[in-house]
């Protein structure tokens, strides 16, 4: 067996210490030894997306990311999202806009969208449909998911104004 | 979807990498952006001994301009590429092919070295380096050399890459301003690799064509300069019959393999069409 | 007035788009899915699986295996032996390998199971186990199946001479199943003015939910109890069946669906994994999850479809239907495990007279068997609708075209009219009710049907492909009349627990299982009506056997027409109870009190009322008549009268790029009607989702296979799955035509849009193409394939 290397970052705000193999994925780390189920397992070709976690800014599939790549980096889920008992506009969105009807897409899809709007903060339908194009869903047909994201953007730009 | 044990590494420096490969040898691979290898070495198509991280590596990244060339870390990811406001002001063929590869996440981690030097015809960058006449850095135990795109791809997962040697840097000459472009490209779906696609240069004067620069995704074992058609247009009108002309000389280099996406036939008559629509395109957006 | 609006907007009950209940969770990626649960001393199992559709396992070496470090264990069929569990009845009535003994049948299929500590050392022994195979000839195509000469898939069952739906008559041979006046529609055939014919193909295809099949089976050797934690759409029939494999007292299983990634219909049948992860608990004492990867759900897991379908219709030159004769050949795959009710092996197929008014007609299916993974009934089907719809609706455009009559105005001719309702079909089914013209027209208007034949034919002029596809589907749901439906015997009752406590909220429990379909908000909107409580205040639980009550689960849309019934009926019983106690408590006769939205008024006299929550408080005390029992409980057990009949209009317009052979969808129009609407909001989401899956199945999905039986698509990087980028814009309407028997008038609507979309589109590409004499196009209508047909009419060259 490969030699397991500690890897130490931040998950959500809170410093996490792991001991892994090189070759194990990160959401199978963030799932199964850190106890964060929110990213979930869709395939293995690296196409459905619901394992998307935010990784030093960026939108990435867990599944295609070793944990040992992780070393110090800023990770945030689905669970880190609500802050302070406050919904994210996005979570909040989600839910108005029935974005979501068996949930599992949902985690991975939110996080995502939470990138989009950081670099795109007033995206047309277009655009949403383009830039989550990464993410599958195979309930909602996508169409109230791109009204929970444009939710989610029109309150995150009322709380900056 | 647990790939096989390895041991992995994470160098800070091109010297530091290099020397890992020396040492692994044949039992090393390079891991760039990752999605390409991993998701093989999750199915077990592959399985390295050792892995070597290039992404510690600063000197690897960055986009820069020198004097009239475009120099991109190899590191360099697709999404980078896309919000360059050097590359979209500069060199925009480079950024509409970046939108076009895989979907967003990907694109996040994905880098152009590890697009080209992967050697795979499916993959989109091989095609708008050989339009652009790019060059890529190249660095072994021995020293840097700097090679044409032209003469980099030799076959399937087969490049001009040697053991030993890191794909460093791309070097882009500056397109000349008010040249057109297109990148047209094909696909089942998001995520997909093309069905075919074509990348067009096109440098215009008047309704004549100076320049033409043609190259093809994924309808042969590495990617097509479509030479005999570039060589008909130029100094000719750009109009329907010499745009039908080029399409029939780019389809005719053309050997693509049967699969999923279709027989050799619908290829085939695919990157004639992304050829048609890229050179329009392309004419739409050039400077007369 | 404002008072009473006030009350009534308290409740959330029906016909409200409230917002679920059930989004707390999931938002926030606190779900519990089957792969979230973690039990101490857990193991994982991970399949071997065989590379070949056919051939006979010659040796099975563990030994590698056994020493890859993690590795606990490797259970092949000659350690099911033992408990008898190396075989396993399906759902439709005949058995399937466990693990594969001697042989295997279809590429993928079981052979063994490696349990490790960790899914990484599972990984590593399950390519360490070193399996012997002698490759036999594979049949694919099921048109070889019964040849003289073909090779025998099944010779676990070669001396049985049925299984379980009549004589075969061939050892590839599963059943052959009819319906209808065969000898009365020859006749019409015979002298018809006018026939078409067409052989209509539903490829192959799979409901793909994002989350993939797995358990987590734990058996306590302490006590005997069995808790297994699985993706099923239907635990109480999985507990039952699991009781009569296993041998322990159904009492002491538990089954648990939590939540669900998507069902689709791929989560009802009893798959090999997951019955021998129960065996291997039983065995090592400790829980065994086994999840499945994505290759191995679409490649062994129910598929859908794989119909070959021959359509005719017999009309007048008016083209009014006189007689329909459908045949199909169906391919199983290597075992019969689809759920089937006894009676209807071929499922609900012969709903294929769809919306018309047609007088004769016979249908026959023939099922056979071949080397591919197990399956048929799936995706959205609605137990062969999808089939039947797809059928009926190609076959009238078909004869529109042939009698260049405007696809339109030959439904209208042939829809049974609003006063024929309730219509009995040529086979037998009562239509509940309907009302197809309006239905039709709302869409037209809205759409401009007018407007958009003349954009076509100016098109047309300019050599420009545009199609106009319709549907006008009828669906059949809600399975089913117990004395007709039955899954290996078990009635497909529905059921509902209610229980209202002192302080006046309440808990339901029903028998149906949601996978996303939002039953934590629609039960307790309608149950909220019923009580007059607020859906807020009404939880609802589905899926722990232990506490549901027996139940058929949730797949061919049947939920809301036998939950939902059940659910109301159940609520009745409380407030034909609360009424009693309410009469006593105000002094007044029963006769005396009238309901309004959350309480008793007494005639005449409002100022007098009690609420329900008045009356569950009472309940509990002795402030009750006589004689009557403490409490405000209730439970029905629901036996439907009928099926319900949801239906549809759709219009869809496309343009089709003859030069790349790319079809876009510039509309999509949907109009449907499921009865009473409980929750619009809902309604839509299942909607959108359906038509989505339609566009997939329609447009680009396809499990392929070569001459040998080995997959050529089967992993997401082929098998199409749209994205939001592909996924068209969907318009939604509606019409409310309730079902005369169903206690809240609804018809369950969330396959509707699968059913109904599929035939939209591809009657969309064929119209683009109907001005050059194409009558059909097979799917998928991939970009390759549509421009072979363009290439193949000439019209694209440069």
């Amino acid at each position: 067996m490969a030699k397991k290397q500690a890897v130490a970052f931040n998950l959500n705000g809170k410093q996490v210490d792991v001991l892994v193999e090189p070759r194990e994925l990160l959401i199978h780390t963030l799932r199964e030894k850190l106890a964060h189920t929110g990213p979930h397992i869709g395939c293995e070709t690296s196409h459905c997306g619901a394992c998307t976690v935010d990784l030093d800014g960026m939108s990435v599939k867990s599944c295609t990311v070793l944990t040992v790549q992780c070393e110090g980096a800023k990770v945030l889920t689905i669970e880190g999202m609500e802050q302070g008992g406050a919904l994210h506009a996005l979570q909040e969105g989600f839910h108005q806009e029935h974005g979501l009807q068996c949930g599992y897409c949902t985690p991975g899809m939110i996080t995502r969208a939470y990138r989009l709007l950081q670099e795109n903060p007033d995206p047309t339908e277009e655009e949403i449909r383009y830039w989550m194009a990464g993410n599958l869903c195979r309930c909602t047909g996508y169409q109230n998911i791109v009204k929970a994201v444009q939710y989610a953007a029109k309150k995150l730009a009322a709380k900056a104004a | 979807m647990i790939p096989r044990e390895f041991e992995y590494h994470a160098p800070s420096s091109i010297p530091d990498a290099l020397g890992l490969l020396k040492k692994f040898g044949e039992g090393a691979k390079l891991l760039a952006g990752g999605h390409s290898l991993l998701p093989m070495m999750k199915m077990r198509f592959a399985a390295p001994e050792h892995l070597i991280d290039l992404g510690r590596i600063a000197e690897l990244r960055g986009i820069r301009e020198d004097k009239g060339t475009i120099v991109l870390g190899a590191m360099t990811t697709e999404n980078e590429i896309i919000w360059s406001k050097l590359l979209q002001d500069k060199c925009p063929l480079l950024v509409e092919g970046a939108r076009l590869i895989s979907d967003p996440q990907v694109r996040y981690k994905g880098t152009i070295g590890g697009d080209i030097s992967h050697g795979d015809p499916a993959n989109d960058h091989p095609a708008l380096m050989l339009a652009l006449g790019a060059s890529f850095v190249l660095r072994g135990a021995s020293g840097e050399r700097t090679v044409p795109a032209e003469g980099f791809f030799h076959g399937l997962y087969d490049t001009e890459l040697k053991p030993g040697e890191i794909m460093t840097a791309i070097r882009i000459p500056v397109p000349a301003a008010g040249t057109g472009y297109c990148y047209a490209k094909l696909k089942r779906k998001t995520g997909d690799f093309a069905t075919a696609a074509a990348a067009v240069l096109l440098r215009m004067k008047g309704d004549t064509v100076q320049e033409a620069s043609i190259a093809l995704t994924n309808v042969g074992p590495t990617a097509l300069k479509a030479k005999a058609a570039e060589a008909a247009l130029k100094g000719k009108a750009l109009g329907d019959t010499t745009i039908e002309e080029a399409a029939k000389l780019a389809m005719g280099i053309c050997e693509p393999t049967a699969d999923q996406r279709g027989d050799a036939q619908y290829k085939t008559a695919m990157a004639g069409e992304m050829t048609r629509r890229a050179l329009r395109t392309a004419r739409t957006r050039a400077a007369s | 007035m404002t008072d009473l609006l006030e009350r009534e907007n308290k409740l959330q009950g029906m016909g409200v788009s409230r917002l679920r209940k059930e989004d707390a969770r999931f938002i926030r990626g606190k779900g519990t899915y089957v792969d979230d649960i973690k039990m101490p001393g857990m193991l994982f199992g991970a399949i071997v699986r065989s590379p070949f559709a056919h051939a006979r396992i010659k040796s099975i070496g563990k030994e590698k295996a056994l020493k890859v470090p993690g590795v606990v264990a490797v259970l092949t069929a000659d350690d099911l032996k033992p408990v008898k569990l190396h075989w396993m009845p399906t759902l439709g009535g005949d058995v399937q390998a466990v693990l594969a003994d001697k042989k295997v049948c279809f590429q993928y299929q079981e052979v063994a199971m490696v349990l490790a500590t960790d899914r990484y050392a599972a990984a590593d022994g399950v390519d360490a186990v070193e399996v012997e195979y002698e490759e036999l000839p594979a049949i694919v195509d099921p048109h070889k199946s019964m040849a003289k000469d073909a090779p025998v898939i099944r010779e676990d069952i070669a001396d049985k001479d049925e299984v379980g739906h009549g004589k075969r008559t061939h050892p590839n041979h599963i059943f052959t199943w009819d319906a209808g006046d065969k000898a009365g529609t020859d006749a019409v055939f015979a002298n018809a003015a006018v026939t078409v014919r067409e052989e209509i193909l539903n490829p192959r295809v799979h409901p793909c939910p994002l989350e993939t099949c797995g358990c987590v089976a734990s058996f306590d050797k302490v006590t005997g109890q069995l808790t297994v934690y699985l993706t099923s759409q239907a635990p109480h029939l999985v507990r039952t069946v699991v009781a009569m494999l296993s041998g322990i007292p159904e009492s002491k299983i538990r089954m648990v669906g939590g939540d669900i990634g998507g069902g689709f219909g791929n989560k009802v049948p009893v798959y090999p994994g997951y019955v021998v992860a129960i065996v291997a608990s039983i065995v090592t004492g400790v829980p065994i999850k086994w999840i499945e990867s994505r290759i191995e759900n679409i490649s062994t897991t129910g598929f859908a479809r794989d119909y070959h379908g021959v359509g005719e219709l017999a009309a007048d030159k008016d083209g009014r239907i006189k007689a329909l004769r459908f045949t199909a050949l169906a391919d199983h795959g290597a075992f019969n495990s689809h759920v089937s009710a006894t009676k209807f092996p071929a499922g609900l197929f012969s709903i294929c007279t769809g919306s018309y008014d047609i007088p004769k007609a016979y249908c026959r299916v023939d099922a056979v068997y071949t080397n591919k993974a197990p399956g048929g009934v799936a995706y959205r089907c609605s137990l062969r609708v999808t089939e039947a719809v797809y059928l009926i609706e190609r076959m009238i455009d078909v004869l529109a075209q042939k009698l260049n009559i405007d696809k339109a105005e030959i439904r209208r001719r042939n829809f049974v009219k609003k006063e024929q309702f309730p219509y009995a079909t040529a086979f037998g089914w009562t239509l509940d009710s309907g009302n197809y013209h309006a239905a039709l027209d709302k869409v037209l208007k809205a759409v401009d049907y007018e407007g958009l034949r003349r954009e076509q034919a100016e098109r047309r002029k300019k050599g420009e492909l545009m199609g106009i596809g319709i549907s006008t589907f009828t669906e059949i749901v809600g399975a089913g009349p117990n004395k007709v439906c039955d899954i290996l015997g078990i009635s497909l009752f529905d059921s509902c627990d209610i229980r209202v406590n002192p302080t006046g909220s309440a808990i339901a429990r029903l028998g149906t299982m949601t996978q996303g379909q939002g039953h934590m908000t629609t039960y307790a909107q309608i149950i909220a009506t019923e009580l007059g409580l607020s859906s807020d205040e009404i939880q609802i639980e589905e899926g722990d056997t232990d506490k549901a009550p027996y139940g058929a689960g949730t797949w061919g849309s049947r939920s809301t027409p036998v939950g939902g019934a059940a659910a109301a009926m159940a609520a009745r019983k409380i407030r034909a109870k609360a009424q009693k106690i309410a009469a006593h408590l105000l002094e007044v006769g029963e006769g005396d009190l009238e309901w309004e939205v959350d309480r008793f008024k007494v005639k005449g006299n409002p100022g007098k009322f009690k609420t329900m929550k008045d009356i569950a408080l009472a309940a509990h005390t002795s402030n009750i008549p006589d004689g009557m029992e403490k409490g405000l409980d209730a439970s029905e057990y629901y036996d439907p009268p009928n099926m319900t009949f949801p239906f549809g209009a759709y219009v869809c317009v496309v343009d089709i790029d003859k030069y790349t052979g790319e079809t876009r969808v510039r509309r999509f129009y949907a109009l449907d009607d499921c009865g009473t609407r409980i929750n619009p909001m809902i309604i839509e989401g299942q909607i959108h989702g359906g038509l989505t899956e339609a566009f997939a199945v329609a447009m680009g999905q396809q499990v392929p296979f070569d001459e040998a039986g080995n997959h050529l698509g089967n992993s997401l990087m082929d098998y199409f799955l749209p994205t939001s980028a592909e996924t068209p814009h969907w318009e939604t309407d509606h019409t409310v035509t309730p079902s005369p028997h169903h206690p809240i008038g609804a018809k369950g609507v969330a396959e509707s849009p699968h059913v109904g979309g599929i035939p939209c589109f591809t009657n969309a590409v064929v119209d683009a193409f109907a001005h050059l004499g194409v009558t059909h196009l097979t799917m998928p209508h991939t970009a390759y394939r549509v421009w072979q047909t363009c290439n193949a009419l000439g019209i694209n060259k440069r």
